[in-house]
């Protein structure tokens, strides 16, 4: 259940905007990947998903489970996604479709995948609702998104994402949009999960401190390059690359400190 | 001790659901409770909630843009009547400058930044050269020279940075900024706060910063006033609140910043 | 870039924009020239094909048909600008009322709004005109209220659209009084969409404008209209198919033009298509 990423490339209309990307998630482990806007970071977890905008060419090696993504078609590369692979999204509010109800999304790839249909599709979404931490699962299931609040529905979202049984999850920014109080259920949700299901988690952040609580290795991205990687803690307490410092700098800059700490 | 500059009391304010049927009473979908808040001149207060907890449309009732159901709102000794007339309320504008948050739509797409950041002093009916003002505010934000140039053409950071132009040409001496810097990358957030603090000291500006970001109200403000729930459960010095936070929430808000 | 300069880069936009801008240029010329005197009737060249002198030949009555057409343009110019302002001027009007007013004057404008627009246009033209008789201002009023309350309900939510926008609160804050913030702030951003809907309602008001004159209802037998002009011809086409031909296509032409400038309007005026590239280009924090 491994992800190995070799000199990833991704042009859009002739621009590279990654560029020579390597780096592996282990079986079980947790790889971030930290960047400003614009260092590739979402782009390299879309190559990785097989969703790059149409313009987009992603050229290197990304080898899933032995198996080659790159240039593999969206015919062959759909039943992985989903099943293999889930990916969860930052915005709550868009990447929900807001004329169904969420049960049905919360099972969607299920029904796609494995073919679960009628009763035991309802009972999986209740299922997955309650794994998620919603209150009310079996009610929960039958609302709209607009009737949940924001962590919630980044909740439903990760619950879709684990309705295939991925062994991989992709994160992509998942808790930028929300509160701290909500944000901390929600990276701490992530982390048993990922537990609890022996899956491998790739989460993407441009938040040092949030890299810092839920992953235990990362590549930090600038301009589409790898310029340092390594584990988390060393990363914090003695970074190499001046971009690096500098993210840090900047996140000290406007972090809150408990007393006591520098 | 210096003067208060701004008064809160007993502001509240109510918002009604819209009616489903012409009958029905119409319920109150969210409350402001009775907030109670005292500002000096020179201060700097941080308003902490999450989302829901009253934070921005208590901003709001203090900026004077909105009316408070119950409750008087003072600037500078003078009760604020926000229904009255944009003329009436020259003087209240003039007072106070805001930032808010989304450096996408806070600035009209159709006018150039020259004209964005000129419009306080032609609203206002202000004296003096407007064009060499407009040009001398927006070389202090670190943007000269971009008068003729259009808010599409500039970055998040960029945009907030005309914002906050737009927000001191005026000369006010209250600055607020709704969660000012929640929509920018952490590089930026940074080099936007130290230009915000910059520029409070060096024109003694009184400052009042709405935010959820706990980090950002420690590094800029003096007091602090924690919201949830349309209700300020805990208020007073920062370093006394965040070291030793009193009320529940404030405990629990603490607890869930990740931190390095 | 411009409205306008997008609108030429587009391939339909800048024929429409021509043959307008043909049209208009035509209207203008006849005030000071045309090849005969229209009202010239000429008894020994009735029905002449188009050849020499008569470019496009002669009607019944040996009227030079260039002539009565290039003065026909006077009129639907008039008709078209004419209804044009009458309706920007009752949809801005409405759509203000609608969008910025406080709950219960909006909601009745609303309904007020919605319930005149199942009026049939045509079919009220004509009935004022049976009582007080036709007139190119019959035209123009009932074309321009008929369009106007179009106008105003795309207007409206447009409007209410750009209020939400942080920037009104900003102009707000800064000291601008409503009606300011309505020239400078909410107008000039909801344009877009209302000019294209008066692209579309010049187009009607010229159908509108021919056919009520070919009816009898428009403009008065004394004035060459180009509708009138279709009724009077219309009788001989099949002696004379030439000479129906070139009102006809003035008429067409025009409403197409019109009604193409509107299409290709909307596509250059917008936001969405020239802000994405914009913002895709400059910001590359949209894209990662």
């Amino acid at each position: 259940m491994s992800l190995i990423v070799e000199g990833l490339t991704v042009e859009i209309d002739g621009t590279r905007v990654v560029d020579g990307v390597s780096f592996e998630v282990p079986s079980g482990g947790r790889v971030g990947i930290i960047g400003e806007s614009g260092s590739g970071k979402s782009l390299t977890a879309l190559a990785i998903m097989g969703l790059l905008p149409d313009g987009a060419v992603a050229r290197g090696s990304i080898r899933w489970e032995g198996r080659e993504l790159v240039g593999l078609s969206e015919r062959e590369r759909a039943p992985i996604r989903g099943r293999e692979m889930a990916m969860i999204f930052q915005e709550p509010q868009t990447a929900l479709n807001p004329i169904r109800r969420v049960g049905a999304q919360i099972v969607e790839a299920a029904r796609i995948h494995h073919g679960l249909r009628g009763h035991r599709a309802a009972q999986l979404a209740t299922e997955l609702a309650r794994d998620v931490g919603l209150p009310s699962p079996e009610t929960i299931v039958s609302a709209y998104p607009h009737q949940l609040s924001g962590g919630q529905r980044q909740r439903v979202g990760i619950a879709a994402a684990l309705a295939g049984q991925p062994s991989l999850i992709v994160a992509d920014e998942p808790t930028t949009a929300l509160d701290v109080t909500v944000q901390k259920g929600i990276l701490d949700l992530l982390a048993g999960l990922v537990a609890g299901r022996d899956a491998s988690l790739l989460f993407i952040t441009h938040d040092l401190a949030v890299l810092a609580q839920i992953a235990t290795h990362a590549l930090v991205l600038d301009s589409g390059s790898v310029v340092e990687s390594g584990e988390v803690d060393r990363l914090l307490s003695a970074p190499e690359h001046p971009v690096t410092r500098g993210l840090l700098r900047d996140a000290k800059a406007t972090l809150w400190r408990p007393e006591g700490s520098s | 001790m210096s003067e208060i500059i701004l008064r809160a009391r007993g502001v509240t304010r109510e918002f009604r659901a819209p009616r489903r049927t012409l009958v029905e009473k119409r319920s109150v979908s969210f409350a402001l409770q009775p907030v109670d808040l005292t500002v000096r001149t020179g201060s700097s207060v941080g308003i902490i909630g999450e989302s829901g907890s009253g934070k921005s449309t208590l901003a709001r009732l203090l900026l004077g843009l909105d009316r408070p159901t119950a409750g008087v709102v003072e600037v500078g000794g003078h009760a604020v009547d926000a229904g009255a007339s944009a003329r009436e309320l020259r003087w209240l504008r003039r007072a106070m400058g805001v930032v808010l948050q989304d450096p996408y739509g806070s600035l009209d797409p159709r006018m150039n930044v020259g004209r964005i950041v000129g419009e306080p002093l032609w609203a206002l009916g202000i004296d003096g050269d407007r064009r060499q003002r407009v040009r001398e505010v927006l070389a202090r934000v670190g943007l000269p020279g971009v008068e003729e140039r259009y808010p599409h053409e500039f970055s998040g950071g960029q945009r907030q940075r005309i914002a906050l132009a737009r927000a001191i040409v005026h000369r006010p001496q209250i600055l607020v900024g709704d969660e000012p810097l929640s929509a920018l990358d952490v590089t930026v957030r940074a080099q936007i706060l130290d230009l915000l603090n910059q520029i409070r000291h060096e024109e003694g500006m009184t400052l009042i910063m709405v935010s959820h970001d706990i980090g950002v109200v420690q590094n800029v403000c003096d007091e602090v006033v924690v919201m949830t729930g349309g209700e300020v459960v805990e208020q007073g010095a920062t370093g006394d609140v965040l070291r030793h936070p009193r009320h529940a929430y404030t405990k629990q808000l603490l607890a869930a910043i990740p931190t390095i | 870039m411009s409205a306008l300069a997008r609108l030429w880069r587009i391939p339909l936009g800048r024929s429409a924009l021509i043959v307008v801008a043909v049209i208009a240029a035509t209207a203008l010329v006849s005030l000071f020239w045309t090849p005969f005197d229209p009202r010239r009737a000429d008894a020994y060249s009735a029905w002449a094909p188009p050849g020499w002198p008569h470019l496009l030949g002669t009607d019944g009555t040996g009227r030079d048909i260039l002539s009565l057409i290039m003065a026909g343009a006077r009129i639907t110019v008039t008709v078209a600008i004419g209804a044009g302002l009458v309706a920007t001027v009752i949809g801005v009007a409405l759509a203000a009322l609608g969008a910025l007013t406080a709950r219960p004057v909006r909601e009745s404008v609303a309904v007020f709004v919605d319930i005149l627009i199942a009026f049939p246009v045509l079919l009220i033209a004509m009935m004022i005109a049976a009582v007080w008789g036709g007139s190119l201002w019959v035209v123009i009023w009932s074309v321009g209220v008929g369009y106007g309350v179009n106008i105003a309900r795309v207007a409206r939510i447009e409007l209410r659209r750009v209020n939400r926008a942080d920037f009104v609160l900003a102009a707000q804050a800064s000291g601008l009084t409503r009606s300011q913030i309505l020239t400078r702030h909410l107008l000039p951003n909801a344009a877009p969409v209302f000019i294209v809907q008066l692209s579309w309602s010049m187009a009607a008001a010229v159908l509108a404008e021919a056919g009520l004159s070919y009816l009898g209802f428009g403009a008065p037998v004394t004035q060459p209209s180009w509708g009138l002009l279709l009724s009077e011809v219309q009788d001989y086409i099949t002696v004379h198919p030439t000479s129906v031909l070139w009102p006809g296509i003035a008429i067409t032409l025009t409403v197409l033009a019109l009604n193409l400038l509107g299409d290709a309007l909307r596509e250059a005026t917008d936001p969405t298509l020239s802000r994405g590239r914009r913002a895709q280009t400059h910001t590359p924090e949209v894209i990662a």
